[in-house]
């Protein structure tokens, strides 16, 4: 059994921890705001983007001389993962609930014969993937803090991949991040980046709406401008949205941690002063024993 | 009587207006757009956005920087990678 004294440092201990999780969940809280309303603030472009590219790409007819960002390389062979978290951790199951979707999907891929390489942004998911396809890392960066991330950012990531794309490293682009759905619910998501996804025909035909649209420079001139453009906005989309999700995904883990180091507290307190009075019935007992015996 | 017209870039809904007219930058030339304009796409080149709020207001300009136009029905987006 623990010293009354050790109990008391334990108690000290929690405290401290405690004050350290409030405030970092204050912190989040805060960031957390900002966060979301940039990456809400976001959605409109890259969702009418999306849309007009997913439009002209279903017209636009896919020929041998077509550009790769579009029709593919016309293989299946190689898959990128980019994979996207963040540089730091507390921050609950945020990080790892992207890897695990990752890791999940490689494996899937793995059985089929394909190849995978990863493609990682943020510390975070490097250090995870790490442990299990360490020879299949194909490059890593560390953006730092999420929220201070801009478009240039992005636009950077998305060069150094168009490169690698049209230099033949890979066929097939997965982006994989935190879709922020609520402060509780944040939601691990695969999306393909690279070629453009082409929709059902359907579906595209709705979007045009029925009228003729006219196009200037032309079609495949429009589409070669904003294919590139589609990759940066989709990855500044993703990491605005992991922005949001890694704040909401901390504070609720420092809200939990919170309250558990107060429970923890309350029970330290029960024991200590439990002890402190069977040292007192002791004390007492041998005071009133020696004055019996005189 | 007015052209919806809505500027956006990959920070945020810049701006979302009934507006006179806009003439947009286009790569192969500049392009007034008023309402009931036909459905029209143009990708556009830097330089500077003229909106007029009525017929014969003073123009007020946006700089934008990289992206497309779209005219749809429901009126006039613009997409710009950087504007102000």
């Amino acid at each position: 059994m623990a010293s009354l004294k050790a109990l008391k440092i334990r108690i000290g201990s929690v405290k401290s921890t405690q004050k350290i999780t409030k405030a970092m969940k204050m912190v989040a809280a805060a960031k957390l705001r900002r966060a979301q309303e940039a990456a809400e603030a976001g959605r409109p472009y890259a969702e009418r983007l999306e849309a007009v590219v997913a439009s002209l790409a279903s017209r636009a007819n896919i020929a041998e001389g077509s550009s790769p960002l579009l029709a593919g390389t016309g293989k299946d062979q190689v898959h990128l993962f980019v994979v996207a978290t963040s540089d730091r951790g507390l921050a609950g199951a945020f990080n790892t609930n992207i890897a695990r979707l990752a890791r999940r999907r490689a494996d899937e891929l793995i059985r089929q014969g394909k190849t995978v390489r990863f493609y990682t942004i943020g510390r975070k998911g490097r250090a995870v993937l790490n442990r299990q396809y360490r020879e299949l890392m194909l490059h890593g960066i560390e953006p730092g803090d999420l929220g201070k991330l801009t478009f240039a950012d992005a636009r950077g990531y998305a060069d150094d991949l168009i490169a690698r794309y049209l230099a033949g490293e890979f066929d097939k682009a997965h982006l994989f991040y935190s879709h922020f759905k609520s402060v509780l619910t944040q939601e691990p998501t695969e999306q393909q980046i690279l070629p453009v996804k082409i929709p059902a025909p359907s579906a595209a035909a709705t979007n045009a709406g029925g009228a003729v649209v006219e196009y200037e420079p032309d079609e495949e001139s429009i589409l070669a401008d904003l294919l590139p453009r589609n990759v940066a906005i989709q990855i500044f989309k993703a990491m605005r949205e992991n922005a949001a999700s890694e704040q909401g995904s901390k504070m609720t883990a420092m809200d939990n941690a919170t309250r558990n180091a107060g429970d923890l507290i309350k029970r330290l307190n029960i024991e200590y002063n439990r002890q402190r009075q069977a040292a007192i019935t002791t004390e007492l007992v041998e005071i009133i024993s020696g004055a019996e015996a005189l | 009587m007015a052209l919806h017209f809505e500027l956006v870039t990959p920070e945020r809904l810049l701006r979302s207006d009934e507006v006179y007219m806009v003439v947009v930058p286009g790569t192969e030339g500049d392009f007034g757009v008023l309402e009931g304009h036909a459905p029209f796409m143009s990708t556009i080149r830097d330089g500077a956005l003229s909106i007029y709020a009525s017929a014969n207001a003073q123009p007020e300009t946006i700089a934008i920087e990289g992206g497309f136009a779209e005219v749809s029905a429901t009126g006039l987006t613009v997409l710009a990678e950087r504007a102000g």
